[in-house]
């Protein structure tokens, strides 16, 4: 019989420590949509989508109710649309995004991913296409999300896509200027993507999936936070048994509502992504979890240290608790969605080198910064480059999600509104990376990818 | 399928009877109740049985929460497995 105490300790969690499950995303497969006809083409999408979704929210709500757990969000992803695209010879995708914003709206999902190409060898037609519509189609889209995978381990880096990249970035910042470049806030690059990730703006449904599938993205940073109160002053040892066990509690909430959602849309269950992710919420936050753990502020000296045993711990309390773990898994840090990281940000203790080493350790990458307006695109491509290059030795999934804030310098901020909070404009190295960056071609693969 | 419902809020009289009223309108069975009084707060949990129940869980849950309204405390009810789920292997 379940106790009294376990009751209140779930209800605790739920009530004060924003424990949610953050997404569940419909994976659907749109390859065999594809035709020679665009128009046709963007209807097929729509009904499949719509088809597939229809009562995805309504399910969502009647399991929150269920169960008295917050659903944050109902999202779709799609096939990468470069691959579905190609068919049509058309010169823009951007008819295809406004299809799947129609289609979002309809089912009343909050983001869709998918206008995505994967080009971590080299572009095909199709994939530049897809990239040069990326500006266009997230300045007149409300819910489409975007991403590029332009490095893999197996394959290195594609260092023309990563220029090209660069521009594009600064592009869809010039083109949603007048909304504080939100543009960028809706696309992600990637190295190793992963294809059944739930979580935007990276999500996609990757070729090796099936027709349809139910992901769901756990998170619950202020439950760990709260749970590490009870061990101030412990040694590291107690630290983490502390994170496993609430990590392990967090995923098993995760997959119950994954089950039940599989069963009751009669599709099946993907995986639980047991990342740790923040609201601009006070008390649902990654920094928060840092300063319990000792440090005065995040980007403090040891915050590496600090992400390395939370991202690992969480892992280990998660796969026990689900033998369905995949997506990104571990610890998201994106700045504008934490209030004490911008906090961190606003009074200097937290940088772009700090964060780029801490997403050697983390689940992502460098995500949701903002940096001055004017920062050039072969800048962006070189912050882009290093952040690869980190995923591509390291074996890891890295991303890079930043907002060059136009008519923004350092010291004033950049508001995005909800879920994705507002930032500080973080200052950027100064000197330049031209050269390199004009060079164009791929990176080789590392060596330890030869594994055959 | 069982239900925990739990009901937390300053004490008065009858709470207990209007819940208890409720769920047998509801044709809900309690299988475990324990209640406490902490510094005038009034603390409760129930373990029911929705076995017999003609109408929708999630209805049920709409329509007890609007009791708690009603009655000036916050009762919420919940199904067992996120219970079981979280606190057993």
């Amino acid at each position: 019989m379940i106790s009294r105490y376990e009751v209140q300790e779930t209800n605790k969690m739920i009530r004060e420590e924003n424990l949610d499950i953050r997404t569940i995303t419909m994976g659907i497969n749109l390859l065999d949509c594809a035709c020679e006809d665009m128009n046709k083409l963007c209807d097929k999408i729509y009904d499949r989508i719509t088809f597939r979704a229809e009562k995805l929210v309504e399910t969502g709500e009647i399991i929150s109710k269920k169960y008295g757990i917050p659903i944050v969000n109902k999202r779709i992803s799609v096939t990468p649309i470069a691959l579905v695209g190609g068919a049509t010879g058309a010169s823009s995708y951007v008819p295809i995004a406004k299809a799947l914003d129609r289609a979002a709206q309809t089912v009343g999902v909050n983001f869709i991913g998918g206008f995505s190409a994967l080009v971590h060898k080299g572009c095909s037609n199709a994939d530049n296409v897809l990239i040069e519509s990326i500006p266009e189609a997230l300045d007149v889209t409300q819910n489409v999300c975007s991403s590029v995978n332009v490095g893999s381990t197996r394959t290195g880096i594609n260092m023309d896509a990563v220029k090209r990249i660069g521009e594009i970035i600064k592009l869809t910042a010039e083109r949603t200027g007048d909304r504080s470049s939100i543009g960028c806030a809706k696309f992600v690059v990637f190295c190793n993507a992963p294809e059944d990730n739930p979580f935007m703006a990276g999500a996609f449904h990757g070729v090796g999936e099936k027709d349809a599938v139910i992901n769901v993205g756990v998170s619950g940073p202020g439950v760990v936070k709260k749970a590490l109160e009870d061990v101030r002053g412990k040694d590291f040892e107690a630290l983490c048994e502390q994170v496993k066990r609430t990590a392990f509690k967090i995923t098993r909430a995760g997959q119950m509502v994954a089950r039940e959602a599989s069963a009751m849309l009669d599709v099946p269950f993907g995986i639980i992504d047991l990342s740790l992710a923040p609201t601009p919420a006070v008390g649902d936050s990654i920094a928060e979890i840092f300063e319990e753990m000792g440090l005065e502020s995040a980007g403090a000296p040891g915050t590496t240290a600090a992400l390395a045993i939370l991202n690992d711990s969480v892992k280990k309390g998660g796969v026990m608790a689900s033998s369905c773990v995949g997506g990104l898994s571990g610890a998201f840090i994106p700045v504008s969605e934490d209030h004490a990281m911008i906090r961190a940000a606003e009074k200097g203790a937290l940088t772009l080198e700090k964060l780029e080493a801490m997403t050697c350790v983390c689940s992502v990458g460098l995500d949701m910064i903002a940096i001055p307006g004017d920062t050039s695109a072969a800048t962006i491509s070189g912050i882009i480059a290093d952040e690869m290059a980190i995923g591509m030795i390291n074996a890891k999934t890295t991303a890079v999600r930043i907002i060059p804030a136009i008519g923004k310098k350092v010291g004033e901020s950049v508001e995005f509104g909800g879920l994705l909070g507002y930032a500080p404009i973080m200052p950027v190295n100064p000197y330049q990376c031209v050269d390199f960056i004009n060079r164009g071609g791929r990176i080789p693969a590392p060596i330890h990818s030869f594994k055959n | 399928m069982k239900g925990i419902i739990t009901v937390v809020g300053k004490d008065k009289v009858g709470i207990i009877a209007k819940v208890c009223t409720f769920l047998s309108e509801e044709n809900i069975n309690i299988l475990d109740i324990s209640q406490t009084i902490v510094q005038g707060y009034f603390n409760m949990m129930m373990i029911v049985d929705l076995g017999s129940t003609q109408n929708n869980f999630v209805d049920i849950v709409d329509r007890i929460s609007k009791l708690g309204q009603e009655i000036g405390v916050d009762i919420r009810l919940q199904h067992q497995d996120i219970f079981d789920n979280m606190h057993r292997i």
